[in-house]
């Protein structure tokens, strides 16, 4: 039964083995990638033009958006975007992202992680304790960030909170932003250091070699389910559960 | 009296005080000029004011403002509040006396202290949208104003204004077009009773002397200059009658600081972000340079291929 119910944590809709050489494993849908974009695209340019009102030596950047004026005037909107594209992801990939005991062992040999010892860490599901770090603390930053970015929407929400509520939103708005931009740098680099993962989200697939190697759990129930592949019959054995 | 400053000569004049004699301007660095102009300031006597408007009405007519025809519910402010269109404004509070247990009528015409050390310049993101002259003068410059209200957060005083038409803030000039030319600014030009007088800021500072020492004599012992040392005083001063207690003055802030919640935010927070945000690239770099890529072995796809093989057989 236990292991019934890591399945489901472990292995999300879309995701199936194709066998050959290499294997292929379907890891993003079309719709998770572009989801994914959106959201990506979004925290870029909320970054650009946050910044550029952040420090006087980065006004600059507001040039890529047509001037100071248009960036206050469109910054908050890139954030009402960035906020609905992320709730999509949240809810596509929360329930991968709980904490299992295995993420603790994971987490408690950082060492093995950086060094790329991944023989000597525990076999993880979709999703590694960084992996699922990076998750939460978006996804905390990202509610941080939409609120006091409301309360700092002068144009249309000034007259709902005081003086002294706005200066302290700013300063929660630049910490919170500032520990998202870093986040955001951890997942880019992450991303890149380990060589296949952007496949993954480029083209929604990776090899069987990086399942196996990264998230070995996650590829070994897959494996187990009944042949997948043919999304049809996949769909019909949910239907009939 | 304070004699009023003479009306100015009908033939051209150059400015006075221009971008050579900027102290600070907003999100830039500049090197202060050496030698700084004389101090200029405006002294309101709050126990003079009658509460006329002559000075909302002379500001709106000089400044070309039209603030909006608003209902009376059944105050004196008029309009409630300072607005984008409306850079000064009297405030009036009935406050009843507990020494004396008289009624007291105080009036204060409220608008931009112009600060020796501006919380909304300090605030503002936008380089040149605030600027601080020699001579005090704290000016809004439109066409570099972003319009984000950074400003409003900075201020101790509750002062800017956003306008909802060009999206900019506005805010009592101290009528530096026309000190710049050797006038007075218009609403101490308008003010029947000379409760706004305008001079440099020892003058204002002496004559407010002479008006403490009267207000003295006349019972009021605690009658004293608000010149706030908090924000490194300002340029435009206030005479009052209880200047123990400023607050009773519809909210006038004893003892006015920038907000230290704004210290911090435009302080250790700017520095320490870009630092914390660089370490973590830096890092990212160094680790690869280091470590290399984290590549999937031949192995590991062999793996792969027995473990999908062990299904399907």
């Amino acid at each position: 039964m236990s292991t019934d119910t890591d399945t489901d944590y472990d292995v999300a809709k879309g995701d199936s083995v194709h066998p050959g050489k290499p294997v292929m494993v379907d890891r993003y849908t079309g719709g998770a990638r572009i989801n994914h974009w959106i959201t990506a695209t979004s925290l870029v340019l909320l970054a650009l033009s946050g910044l550029s009102l952040f420090h006087p030596r980065l006004f600059f950047l507001s040039a890529l958006f047509g001037g100071g004026q248009a960036v206050r005037a469109i910054h908050p909107w890139i954030g009402v975007i960035l906020f609905f594209s992320f709730l999509g992801l949240f809810l596509r990939f929360w329930k991968l992202n709980l904490w299992k005991r295995e993420d603790g062992t994971w987490l408690a040999r950082v060492r093995d992680v950086l060094t790329a010892h991944d023989e000597r860490l525990p076999e993880v599901g979709k999703y590694n304790a960084g992996q699922k770090l990076v998750f939460w603390s978006m996804s905390i930053l990202i509610i941080v960030l939409i609120t006091s970015g409301l309360v700092i929407w002068d144009q249309y929400f000034a007259a709902y909170t005081t003086i002294e509520q706005k200066r302290w939103a700013l300063l929660v708005h630049s910490i919170a932003a500032i520990l998202a931009i870093s986040v955001w740098i951890t997942h880019v680099y992450a991303a890149i250091w380990v060589k296949g993962t952007i496949r993954g989200m480029v083209r929604g697939s990776v090899t069987g070699g990086w399942a196996w190697r990264y998230h070995r759990k996650w590829l070994r129930e897959l494996v187990a389910k009944p042949p997948a592949g043919v999304p049809t019959e996949d769909k019909k054995r949910t239907a009939a559960e | 009296m304070f004699p009023p400053v003479p009306n100015p000569t009908t033939g051209p004049q150059s400015p006075k005080f221009g971008e050579k004699d900027l102290m600070r301007r907003s999100a830039s660095t500049v090197r202060p000029p050496a030698e700084r102009q004389t101090e200029v300031a405006k002294l309101i006597d709050v126990s003079k004011c009658i509460g006329c408007k002559a000075c909302q009405s002379a500001c709106i007519e000089w400044n070309d403002t039209h603030p909006e025809i608003e209902e009376n519910t059944g105050v004196f402010e008029n309009p409630h509040d300072l607005t984008s269109e409306m850079f000064t404004l009297m405030r009036f509070t009935e406050w009843e006396n507990p020494e004396t247990d008289n009624l007291e009528w105080l009036i204060r015409k409220d608008g931009c202290m112009h600060c020796e050390d501006p919380g909304c310049l300090k605030a503002c993101p936008a380089p040149g949208a605030i600027v601080q002259y020699s001579n005090g003068i704290v000016d809004f410059v439109h066409e570099n104003c972003i319009g984000c209200g950074y400003c409003i957060k900075g201020c101790p005083f509750n002062i800017p204004r956003i306008s909802p038409v060009d999206h900019t803030a506005y805010k009592c000039t101290l009528c530096s077009d026309r000190i710049a030319v050797g006038q007075g600014p218009a609403c101490a030009k308008a003010c029947p009773t000379q409760a706004i007088v305008f001079g440099t800021k020892e003058e204002m500072k002496k004559h407010a002397e002479g008006r403490i020492t009267d207000l003295k004599s006349r019972g009021f012992a605690n009658a004293g200059l608000y010149d706030p040392p908090g924000v490194g005083g300002t340029h435009v001063m206030y005479v009052l009658h209880h200047a123990d207690k400023p607050e009773i003055y519809a909210g006038l802030p004893n003892n006015p600081t920038i907000s230290p919640i704004v210290e911090a935010w435009k302080g250790v927070t700017k520095y320490a972000g870009l630092a914390v945000m660089g370490v973590a690239a830096v890092t990212g770099f160094l680790h690869y340079m280091v470590n290399g890529p984290n590549r999937v072995s031949e192995e590991d796809e062999e793996a792969a291929e027995r473990l999908t093989g062990d299904r399907s057989s």
